[in-house]
């Protein structure tokens, strides 16, 4: 039995599922100014007249690390920064304290220019005497020698709650990226952590001593315990629960478009052969890009309940959302009043009068009655997100690839269904699937499709591994694991050494099924100096995607 | 908290064919860009707002045959890659064109700047000249344009010298070692280019040594007045980085801050990624530069690992030495007209040999060059090659201006060739028309 709780930020939904069933969902408002309560009582509520012995896991989806970002609720951060050579850094700047250092590491991993220990012994007690409570430390090219961080770590001593390492947070190149991460991970520290503390606490004195796993930005889980080491993976997981939602309760292993339309907003995600498309680099949040892995996700500010406008006797709809529908007492027309006109969406008489009332404004400047004004109105929503999707995939196709087989003949994303879940799924459909030329799919069921996803979500981990066998070194930043390796390996013991890699990890991590690691980029170098091969640059990285735990059974969807 | 951003908008067309390469431990190898590909990662250069990635799109056979004559033709000569690293500059070129972008960079490989007019193989790396087919595939586009060439690869552009040899909306202007110390062995003063484009191909051959003073004179008293009378629609940079004072092929003394500098006075709309072999010491840097340079960044924090600006000084007898070229070259430029008169007018052709050795390839061509001089427009010509391998061609240019009797003369030349060439081609740039007999 697994109980699942997605935390939004207007509601909470929690499910129970078991062996692909669903056993019970609850939807309740999110308080804001409590969000462990909030969590508290909708986990006590779920799990009311239910055999507790029987629960093997519960996956949580929450907003406490978003919500301290977003509303600036963190701790005050000192920032140590080796910028080295290269472009202007005052920019990166991002903690209360702030201090660029001397000292460099090239490309190659080289130390070039040592760092001055005393320099980073008067930061740590600048930053304790200004109050600073976490630390973010950051060295370019990190990733391929994390020494100087690991240096100026134990030069700072114990002084502070947190320290957070750049290369710890992603293999990924991307200095600035790494800063901002880095500096996060440290921010929501003390946040993330005390609600750790209090959620596992809670749940032992209700008799519930099971695995906790956290749902992330890619669509995964990981435990609560190394959440409490990267919390800043946990940000922004609610449109991976609902991306994962979608997934359980309509499968495909197609190139598919998935559509969450909402009463604000519409969120767009893609299917590749079935396996979700991921951001490139990783996820914004507030002027923040990181190196946060995450499900490629765009929100446009089309919903249900949107504002309808007349610009130039043209519709406009959104992007803002400026109350209730008018058929409810709301100021403006909106989608959901059109759907009442057409009959689409049941309403008592004067509330459809209300709905009418509305669309004949907009009618009367535009010379058509009110059925006319609500099929322009569903029309143009439809439009919408026809030509959003056109311009998405077109950024997506044309994503630089590096190499010859590639360009010619790399894979393209050409959807071939779309499936949609939200409360004007049902009725969008058939206008999408006309105006696309798709077949679209919704399940009869999404209500708490988000909390689904959240429940089915099972843990993933991607991992970036560089060899260079003429300096004989292999790293993975990740996992923080640099090791000596002989000149004679090779692009498959790299490969082999990546697999078993990840499940080590897997198993250390207790991940209770068989894990499926996959490689998911290779690339080897001879690289030559003068006339001679001096040794391989091999790249790789492998990963564990995104999946369900188990499958729905085929009653529970469409 | 503030974002970088450019105040140039920059397009960049990174693809450095990571599955491509002459021979594994040839310079052009798989591995050339790749750690330029880490320095650019680890900036984040893709995240700065007004800079953006883009893929190179395929240059089309009829693109490579309005600039070159691949003998026996385009297919046997030019592979994908070629195609991609020429699309790669097409893409950027226009880009800049329709004003998607202020400026672009294209960092493609293959290079082109060695390849010439007549193409039996490869020679400096190159195959066909991707700046040249960008070039000439716009000006089909967009009609006339005046184009200059500013090349500041080591090497001399013999390339581009050769293809835009009698042509006066294509300025070329190369600055590079010596050819008296260097491959091609060409690019000297004397060098002004053929009666339609009399003066319009300029040379600075500069001393090993050379450094950022020397290179950065040139520029300011050399390159930028020229360009101030010549007023181009283009700018392009033939941006090679083997100036480099770590470049294992050459002996200047070059930087990544000199790179940069140079990028910002000239100002190109368009810099295009030439030679440049030190893939490990210099080009993460230059590239840096330059992209930081065009974007309208900061760059003045973008250093070599071993940069010491004092070692790389250069000796006054330089200084000296390169103060006097670039007057002469001066001087050149502005009695061009008069040299002309002195030297052209009043004769029916100008007729010139030349010498190509393949290098990469191993071939040895002999060419017949015969330019009309023709007072209504650039004039037709035809290049009677022949090469140690047993081909033997006639290759006939109708330029774009062409003039009704030069347009008949360049079809009557090739309907009557004799039998004793193995292949005849004529290219017809007025109807944008590619011939080739057997």
């Amino acid at each position: 039995m697994i109980v699942a709780i997605d935390m939004g930020g207007t509601n909470i939904d929690g499910v129970i599922v078991e062996e692909g069933r669903i056993i019970k969902t609850i939807k309740r408002p999110t308080d804001r100014s409590n969000l462990f309560n909030t969590i508290y009582f909708t986990l006590k509520e779920l799990l009311e007249n239910q055999d507790k012995s029987k629960i093997t896991r519960i996956n949580l989806s929450t907003t406490v690390s978003t919500n301290a970002i977003v509303e600036d609720k963190i701790t005050p951060v000192g920032m140590i920064i080796q910028p080295g050579p290269g472009l202007p850094y005052e920019n990166l700047a991002c903690g209360r304290e702030n201090a660029f250092i001397s000292g460099y590491i090239d490309h190659r991993g080289n130390v070039v220019e040592k760092m001055d220990t005393a320099e980073i012994v008067a930061i740590g007690d600048r930053f304790v005497a200004a109050g600073i409570e976490a630390c973010g430390v950051v060295t370019k090219f990190s990733t391929r020698n994390p020494q100087h961080e690991t240096m100026i770590r134990d030069l700072l001593g114990d002084r502070f709650a947190t320290i957070t390492l750049g290369h710890t947070m992603s293999g990924k190149l991307n200095f600035p990226r790494r800063v901002y991460t880095a500096y996060l991970n440290s921010a929501v520290h003390s946040s993330f952590y005390n609600f750790a503390t209090n959620i596992k606490k809670s749940l032992e004195e209700e008799g519930v001593a099971v695995p906790i796993y956290i749902l992330k930005a890619d669509g995964g889980t990981m435990s609560l315990e190394a959440a409490q080491e990267k919390p800043v993976e946990t940000i922004l997981s609610g449109p991976a629960a609902s991306f994962m939602g979608i997934r359980a309760l309509l499968p495909t292993d197609e190139d598919a478009v998935l559509l969450d339309i909402g009463g604000t907003t519409t969120d767009i995600f893609f299917l590749a052969d079935g396996v979700p498309l991921f951001q490139p680099l990783g996820i914004k949040i507030r002027e923040y890009k990181t190196l946060v892995r995450a499900i490629y996700s765009v929100s446009m500010g089309l919903g249900g309940d949107s504002s309808i406008d007349l610009i130039d006797n043209k519709i406009k709809i959104g992007p803002e959302r400026k109350g209730k529908p008018y058929a409810y007492g709301g100021p403006k027309a909106t989608p959901t009043d059109a759907m009442m006109v057409l009959g689409l969406l049941e309403a008592e008489a004067g509330v459809k009068a209300r709905a009418e009332e509305a669309l004949d404004v907009i009618g009367k400047v535009l010379n058509l009655n009110t059925i006319e004004t609500a099929t322009l109105i569903l029309d143009t929503m439809g439009e919408m997100i026809k030509s959003k999707l056109q311009g998405l995939l077109e950024e997506i196709n044309s994503q630089p690839v590096y190499t010859i087989k590639e360009l010619l003949y790399g894979k393209k994303l050409e959807p071939k269904l779309i499936n949609i879940i939200g409360g004007p799924a049902k009725i969008l459909a058939p206008i999408l699937e006309k105006k696309l030329g798709l077949p679209c799919n919704y399940p009869s069921n999404y209500l708490v499709a988000n909390a689904i996803g959240a429940a089915l979500a099972r843990p993933t981990m991607e991992i970036s591994m560089h060899v260079d066998t003429s300096k004989k070194i292999l790293s993975v930043p990740e996992l923080e694991l640099y090791e000596r390796v002989k000149s004679s390996f090779s692009l498959s013991d790299a490969k082999e050494r990546a697999l078993n890699l990840i499940h080590e990890h897997a198993q250390k991590t207790g991940m209770p099924w068989d894990v499926e690691a996959e490689i998911i980029e290779e690339t080897s170098f001879n690289m030559v100096r003068g006339f001679y091969s001096s040794g391989k640059d091999i790249r790789v990285k492998a990963q564990i995607r995104p999946g369900l735990i188990q499958e729905l059974r085929s009653d529970e969807n469409a | 908290m503030k974002m970088l951003k450019a105040k140039n908008k920059l397009g960049l067309v990174f693809f450095p064919a990571f599955d491509w390469r002459i021979s594994p431990s040839h310079p052009e190898r798989e591995e050339r860009l790749l750690y330029t590909q880490d320095q650019l990662s680890e900036e984040g250069i893709e995240d700065i707002e007004g800079i953006k990635f883009y893929n190179p799109s395929l240059a089309e056979e009829r693109d490579i045959e309005r600039v070159h004559f691949c003998v026996p033709d385009v297919k046997s000569r030019v592979t994908e890659s070629h195609l991609i690293s020429a699309g790669g500059v097409i893409k950027s070129l226009e880009m800049v064109m329709t004003k998607q972008v202020d400026k672009a960079f294209a960092l493609t490989r293959p290079p082109g700047h060695h390849a010439q007019r007549v193409v039996y193989g490869d020679r400096g790396f190159c195959i066909i000249n991707v700046e040249a087919v960008a070039i000439e595939k716009i000006r089909q586009k967009y009609g006339k344009l005046r184009v200059a060439i500013v090349d500041t690869d080591c090497h001399h552009g013999d390339g581009t010298e050769d293809i835009y040899w009698n042509d006066k909306d294509t300025l070329v202007i190369s600055f590079h070692q010596d050819g008296r110390t260097l491959y091609p062995g060409t690019g000297f003063i004397n060098e002004m280019g053929g009666p339609g484009g009399y003066g319009y191909n300029v040379n600075i051959p500069l001393p090993p040594g050379t450094g950022e003073e020397g290179f950065l004179y040139v520029l300011d008293n050399l390159v930028m007045p020229i360009l101030e009378d010549y007023k181009p629609d283009l700018i392009i940079n033939s941006a090679g980085q083997d100036n480099h004072y770590t470049d294992p092929l050459t002996s200047m003394n070059f930087t990544a801050q000199g790179y940069a500098q140079l990028n910002e006075r000239l100002n190109p709309d368009l810099a295009v990624l030439e030679g440049g072999y030190s893939i490990e010491g210099a080009l993460p840097y230059v590239n840096l530069g330059i992209i930081l340079a065009m974007a309208g960044l900061d760059y003045t924090k973008v250093k070599e690992p071993d940069y010491n600006k004092e070692k790389l000084r250069q000796s006054r007898d330089i200084t000296d030495y390169i103060k006097k070229t670039t007057d002469t070259v001066y001087r050149q430029w502005q009695m061009k007209d008069d040299l002309y008169i002195r030297n052209i007018r009043g004769r029916d052709y100008i007729q010139e040999n030349k010498r190509i050795y393949y290098d990469t390839d191993g071939i040895m061509e002999n060419q017949v060059r015969r330019f009309k001089v023709c007072n209504k427009c650039t004039g037709v010509n035809t290049i009677d090659s022949s090469n140690d391998r047993g081909r033997h061609i006639l290759a006939i240019t109708i330029p774009r201006d062409a003039c009704s009797s030069c347009l008949d003369e360049g079809y009557r030349l090739y309907k009557t060739t004799s039998h004793r060439y193995t292949n005849v081609y004529l290219q017809d740039r007025v109807n944008d028309q590619y011939l080739i007999k057997e």
